[in-house]
């Protein structure tokens, strides 16, 4: 929130103002008031292999965190850049794979990904949309300086939270809205449902939308839930859905009804059993035959993981120039990767400078932080990573940027991460948010709500 | 709206109608041994709740002979039994939990609440608190429920699907009540209208709220095939075969419309409904009471079953060009609406 010299950047203004106004027991009152509405709303988060309370609560702070207009302007226009060499290379990989042939990408890395689906090749997708819904997590270092962390490309999950947060926030603080311009985002589901109807497949007027997830049991259930409300679509499972002459129907009381487009929040493995893993109950045997004969599009595409693992990460300035012909407007943190002999020696040396995560780990767990860690952790990963080197990536801990924070001790400045996401479809829509997680321990730069981090409104005030 | 919501509706319809039934067989049991009994014992009593309830096998299985202790348990808070009250609030209330966003907060309220209340129940709480202040306890949360389900819901085909449950679920129930307690009161070869026990009747009575309508329309003298009469016959009756038949009949007339389209299933009950309306308490006892009903339960249960396949609530194979019809009876029983858990990958 302050700059070098310790002033307070101007769009926390009002922020600061409040901040200084309110009472400590006050916040604490309205943090109380936070947790009942989430807990009435019903939204929750179930955390894997974990005891205790399996419907918890995300830790919400009340404290929004604050983008100004041309800030936000230029990381939108960065998001989309990004978004449009994601789809362009997703394209190519599954067609001519031009990016490989010209030896920017190394072959291996995409051809023997195990994200990488040879059932794609050659099929035609509406719009040659892959990555329709696309969440990029990134951080700030400094006034117009964004590294992008990581690309999700697959089912990114948390919009529901950007949607709720400011729900919560509004009816908590209504005089922080009247005072300021800040934009709104509750359009989400709305453009959501234009870009999926958008990518029905050709003849489809008025396409039927639907919603597929692995059921009440997955920890997003919630999200899948609330998104399929939003729309007014229905919210499936794999048991609602048939396949009849290579077409997709939901099992209705009037009757089977024609599904055009699925936005599915089930990976790709699980998606149809006759195509991939057989013992999968969550999916639609057939699927994949409909989806072939162009008779259903899936949201996200089959096979975008390509895109978004962390070896693929490194190379994407490069596929956005290689595409794009433009120069990225997002940084990419530096990345070693440990499969390479320079790369891994590197990291070895400098475990305690490090950041080091599996490539093809996620949710936080199975990483490194070097600076933080003890010897004995430190000597532990390095063992780890002689023995299977080529699953590790490194990279350098970024003096990211920190969020007032209302803690224990009171307001205290934490480490804050973004999430915005990127709709693809007849046009690239953004909504002026985004998914703010905070580390709310001191000092922690973990924000992954498996492990302990919480979420913050994400104001974007308008110019 | 998906068959999966139907198929929820319904069985959440149910099972809050069945934890129902369950506190009011335990209430008439609980009742009938207050009075002297030759043995001392009141084994009837229990072995009679268990026996309506459906649980004999089981039972004895697990716990041998019946006595008040271990029958309240069982049928109360068993976590084993698929039947018990806390069982069946449970499976009301995953039901519920899957259709949160399909019906009004209220109504997820009520169902909610009622899980939270029951969770924490032991047999010590329930005994000290009184078994009959617990099953009114039961019967007032699924008053509650009906009472949220026709004031808020919008009365379109997840109304009809939730209403269905609830009377298939009471016409099975008051069937099975009529039968077991007749075989009692009444054993093979005694006279109807001969000599009976007035207090046992009068809590038969009781157990489906209908002593007070039983004297309105009849008077105090309880005779056996008046109350047979009432609870079989008598459409203006909320627990009767005939009123029950007749909700049916209602619902799934309102979904032939809604859908533009009839099964099976309207024709089968129509048939029943038109055996009841147009019924004779006579020719009922000609029959014999006991075939009777035993031949009623079982049309119900059919009928559930072609329910569940003419609107395609089970996972049966469907041909979409052919759209769903009657199929070979006796392929699948009955779908576990929220109870079929999916795993995540």
């Amino acid at each position: 929130m302050t700059l070098p010299d310790g002033s307070v950047r101007s769009v926390y203004d009002h922020v600061d103002k409040w901040l200084r106004g309110a009472a400590a027991d006050r916040l604490d009152l309205k943090r109380r008031e936070a947790d009942t509405i989430f807990r009435r709303l019903g939204i929750t988060f179930s955390v894997y292999t974990e005891g205790g309370d399996p419907e918890r609560l995300i830790p919400f702070d009340i404290i929004p965190r604050v983008f100004g207009a041309e800030e936000w302007a230029r990381l939108s226009q960065g998001a989309i850049q990004r978004v449009k060499g994601i789809n362009a290379f997703i394209r190519d990989i599954y067609h001519d794979q031009e990016i490989l042939r010209a030896g920017v990408v190394p072959s291996e890395q995409v051809l023997k990904n195990d994200q990488f689906r040879p059932e794609m090749r050659g099929i035609d997708v509406p719009r040659d949309i892959y990555a329709h819904i696309v969440g990029i997590d990134m951080v700030r270092t400094g006034e117009n300086e964004f590294y992008v962390l990581e690309d999700n490309a697959r089912t990114p999950s948390g919009v529901a939270y950007m949607l709720e947060n400011r729900e919560v926030m509004m009816r908590l603080f209504p005089e922080l809205f009247a005072a300021q311009r800040i934009a709104p985002v509750d359009t989400y589901p709305t453009e959501l449902l234009r870009t999926l109807s958008s990518v029905a497949p050709p003849g489809a007027s008025n396409p039927t939308i639907a919603v597929l997830t692995p059921g009440i049991f997955n920890s997003a259930y919630f999200e899948h839930a609330f998104l399929a409300e939003g729309m007014g679509v229905e919210l499936v499972e794999g048991q609602d859905l048939f396949v009849d002459d290579r077409t997709v129907y939901m099992r209705t009381p009037a009757g089977p009804k024609r599904v055009d487009v699925l936005y599915r929040r089930i990976d790709d493995s699980f998606l149809d059993p006759q195509a991939f893993r057989p013992d999968s109950v969550l999916g639609v045997p057939g699927l994949m035959s409909a989806y072939r004969a162009g008779n259903i599009n899936v949201a996200n595409a089959v096979g975008t993981g390509v895109s978004d693992d962390k070896s693929i990460y490194t190379y994407m300035p490069e596929i956005i120039r290689f595409y794009l012909g433009e120069e990225p407007i997002l940084n990419n943190v530096p990345t070693w990767s440990c499969r390479n002999d320079d790369d891994c020696k590197y990291v070895l040396d400098h475990l305690d400078e490090l950041v080091v995560k599996e490539v093809h780990g996620s949710g936080g767990y199975g990483m490194l932080i070097g600076p933080t860690a003890t010897k004995e952790q430190r000597d532990e990963f390095a063992k780890r990573i002689k023995a299977t080197p080529h699953v590790y990536i490194a990279q350098p801990t970024l003096a990211l940027s920190t969020c007032p924070t209302f803690v224990e001790s009171g307001v205290a400045p934490r480490h804050v991460d973004l999430r915005p996401f990127v709709l693809s479809g007849d046009q690239v829509r953004m909504v002026p948010g985004g998914l703010t997680r905070v580390a709310l321990p001191e000092g922690s730069l973990v924000v992954n709500s498996s492990q302990g981090g919480g979420t913050k409104d994400t104001w974007v005030l308008e110019g | 709206m998906l068959s999966r919501t139907a198929d929820n509706l319904y069985w959440m319809g149910r099972y809050i109608e069945r934890s129902e039934n369950n506190a009011r067989i335990l209430d008439v049991a609980h009742r009938m041994s207050l009075l002297p009994s030759l043995s001392g014992e009141h084994r009837t009593e229990w072995q009679s709740a268990i026996t309506i309830s459906g649980g004999e096998a089981h039972f004895a299985e697990h716990y041998g002979t019946p006595n008040e202790t271990n029958a309240v348990y069982y049928m109360a808070l068993d976590r084993d039994n698929s039947s018990s009250i806390y069982s069946c609030l449970r499976a009301a209330r995953e039901n519920c939990r899957a259709i949160r966003h399909a019906v009004p907060t209220e109504v997820w309220e009520a169902v909610n609440t009622t899980w939270f209340e029951i969770r924490d129940m032991t047999q010590n709480r329930l005994l000290s608190r009184g078994a009959q202040q617990f099953y009114d306890w039961v019967k007032e949360r699924s008053s509650l429920f009906r009472g949220v389900t026709v004031g808020t819901m919008l009365q379109d085909d997840s109304f009809h699907f939730s209403r269905l449950g609830t009377f298939l679920e009471r016409g099975d129930n008051t069937a099975r009540i009529l039968d077991v307690k007749f075989h009692i009161l009444l054993p093979m070869g005694e006279q109807v209208g001969g000599a009976l026990d007035y207090y046992q009747w009068t809590a038969l009575l009781r157990s489906v709220s209908a002593l007070r309508n039983y004297r309105r329309v009849f008077g105090s003298e309880v005779v056996p095939s008046r109350v047979a009469q009432l609870l079989i016959l008598m459409e203006a009756m909320p627990r009767s075969l005939h009123h029950c038949q007749a909700e049916i009949v209602t619902h799934l007339d309102a979904l032939g419309v809604a859908y533009g389209k009839r099964h099976e299933c309207h024709r089968m009950a129509g048939e029943a409904h038109a055996r009841l309306r147009f019924g004779k308490i006579e020719h009922i006892f000609d029959v014999g009471l006991h075939e009777y009903l035993t031949d009623y339960v079982e049309r119900n249960a059919n009928l559930g079953v072609q329910i569940a396949r003419d609107f395609l609530l089970t996972r049966e194979p469907v041909a979409a060009a052919t759209p769903a019809q009657g199929q070979t009876p006796g392929m699948q029983t009955q779908t576990m609406g929220g109870m079929t858990q999916t795993q995540s990958g």
